[in-house]
């Protein structure tokens, strides 16, 4: 397995481009953080990498193949998606829940056992086993999320993307799912996640990616990417980075006249 | 698994249940000890009661099955086959035959009804065009199904005479009254072809709960699905107009009444919605002529007047559910 690159990708949205012309290369086995302020391309970078936004231009690389050489269900099965809100528009159990994850690999009919047994194996890498019968409306939002990531384990990609996984959770879950993209990119897959929070960022990432109005900004180590002038420039606000006593790296943002 | 299965069981053997009781209720009682052909009644059983029974099961079964596609497919429990306006293309397209006073030939009104159910399906495919978008698909529909009412309202109002007028009404509100086995065998391939094409959805609306972009994600082709969906919704509801006229609210309340039993997913939902419709359908054309009026009470009716009510209690556990 090699990687997944984007190559001058270009769309552009009622007259308004909104990538304009990136390129990166996610590696399989870490985690890449994609960080940009509200409409910086973010999200429509992840749909063009799941197949869902057809670029203007440039294309996607799956494996140094273009991406339109891989048929949907090829690619459905390489390449699974986390969508921003998690929509479960019929109440059912979780069980049934993640099942549907292994909707790319179907047999004509029933499950086989292999289907079970990566349900099973998505379920327990999200610690969400011992609500296996319990209906999808009985659960708390942050049992809500793990569920929906474990539907997208349950499919086997090679590769995770994730839209904001975090929205919506409290700190501990942040921590928990953050932990649980983790382990995905240690058991070998590549994670895609685009994230808010320069800290969670920082803590989870091998990688970073900082898009702004639909370009790169820059690619490659926290460290290297997020320095003070970047963050004023990409967010127009002031940042300043420390480390907790323990050596965990943070980053405080405040408006930019009071760094000045 | 095992709860679905003796739970579609146990609607088949009360269809078979019903069948019977179909064939031995109306007017005249006929009971079991009558059915040989020698005895008088035999007639009765063979030529009018059996096909009207199975024609009844036939369309029960074929509402069902669309409204539980329709509701899984817009993931919206109000959803009916109706919403989409291939009823009232049908439906006008059988007014249409009344008006000019076709229906003299038996044959005429329900090739007339297809056409209508064919145009409209049609229209709804150009309206629509390649975008597999559930909104606009939703919107199409809606304005089909006004545009062919308001036709219908006119045909009614225009009618050349009071004759054909009551014709019109009495036609729409839907009836398995006097049918032949000519019909069974006109909407038979056409509901069976249609059954086929929803049943092959099922997979794909389990994975359309998780909405649209998780859908196509996982490899969901949302033009393949479209065209499924409204082909096949096309034929169950063009071959029912036809042959039974409108008869609504069963694609709508069958659904709801098979979830508590076999859980929300749209494939689990979608036999036992065929087998319920097939059932309800069986019953209330039985009821309806069992029950002593001058003329027979029409079937569309008994369902809307089943309806009302079924969606009054319905609306009262959600109110309960909210509070």
């Amino acid at each position: 397995m090699s990687g997944l690159a984007v190559d001058h990708l270009t769309l552009a949205r009622g007259g308004r481009p909104v990538l304009d012309s990136v390129s990166a290369v996610f590696s399989p086995g870490r985690v890449t953080a994609v960080l940009g302020p509200n409409g910086a391309g973010k999200s429509t970078l992840l749909g063009c990498l799941a197949g869902l936004l057809a670029p203007d231009a440039g294309q996607v690389l799956v494996g140094a193949r273009p991406r339109q050489t891989l048929g949907m269900r090829e690619l459905a099965r390489q390449i699974g998606l986390l969508p921003q809100g998690g929509d479960v528009h019929w109440d059912v159990d979780v069980a049934t829940l993640v099942g549907l994850g292994r909707y790319p690999h179907r047999a004509r009919w029933g499950e086989t056992q292999q289907d079970r047994a990566a349900v099973a194996r998505a379920m327990a890498a999200t610690d969400v086993t011992r609500f296996a019968t319990r209906p999808m409306a009985a659960l708390s939002g942050g049992e809500r999320a793990r569920v929906l990531l474990a539907r997208v384990l349950a499919g086997e990609p090679q590769w995770l993307l994730a839209d904001e996984p975090l929205a919506n959770l409290d700190p501990a879950h942040q921590l928990d799912t953050l932990a649980c993209l983790r382990d995905v990119a240690r058991g070998g897959a590549g994670v895609i996640v685009v994230l808010h929070d320069l800290n969670h960022a920082i803590q989870v990432a091998d990688e970073i990616l900082l898009l702004r109005d639909g370009r790169t900004v820059a690619q490659g180590a926290p460290a290297e990417v997020l320095t003070p002038e970047r963050i004023a420039e990409t967010y127009g606000v002031a940042g300043q980075i420390g480390t907790t006593p323990g050596g965990v790296p943070f980053i405080v943002t405040m408006p930019m006249a009071h760094h000045a | 698994m095992n709860r679905s299965l003796a739970i579609n069981i146990g609607l088949v053997a009360a269809i078979a249940a019903a069948m019977l009781l179909s064939l031995i209720a109306g007017k005249v009682w006929i009971p079991l000890d009558a059915w040989v052909h020698a005895d008088p009644r035999w007639p009765i059983i063979a030529e009018l009661r059996l096909p009207r029974t199975v024609l009844a099961a036939m369309v029960g079964a074929g509402l069902g099955l669309s409204g539980a596609a329709m509701q899984g497919y817009l993931r919206n429990p109000l959803a009916d086959p109706g919403l989409f306006g291939v009823s009232s293309g049908a439906a006008l397209g059988a007014v249409i035959s009344l008006y000019f006073g076709y229906a003299a030939a038996p044959w005429l009104l329900p090739m007339f009804a297809l056409t209508g159910a064919a145009i409209t399906m049609a229209l709804l495919a150009v309206l629509v065009g390649r975008s597999g978008s559930i909104v606009v698909f939703t919107l199409a529909g809606v304005i089909l199904s006004s545009v062919a009412g308001s036709m219908t309202a006119l045909a009614i109002s225009l009618a050349p005479t009071p004759f054909a007028t009551s014709q019109i009404v009495t036609w729409l509100m839907g009836a398995l009254t006097d049918r032949s086995w000519d019909d069974v065998h006109l909407a038979l391939p056409l509901l069976a072809l249609g059954c086929v094409l929803l049943g092959l959805t099922g997979r794909t609306l389990d994975a359309l709960t998780l909405g649209e972009s998780a859908a196509r994600s996982m490899g969901v082709d949302p033009r393949r699905l479209q065209l499924l969906i409204v082909v096949g919704v096309a034929l169950c509801v063009g071959a029912s107009v036809a042959t039974a006229g409108i008869i609504g609210f069963v694609g709508l309340i069958v659904p709801h009444l098979v979830r508590p039993l076999v859980g929300n997913r749209p494939s689990a939902v979608m036999l036992p919605s065929a087998l319920a419709g097939a059932l309800l359908l069986l019953l209330a054309d039985s009821l309806v002529r069992a029950i002593p009026t001058v003329s027979e009470l029409r079937l569309g009716i008994a369902m809307s007047m089943l309806g009302g009510p079924f969606f009054l209690i319905l609306l009262m556990r959600m109110r309960r559910r909210l509070a």
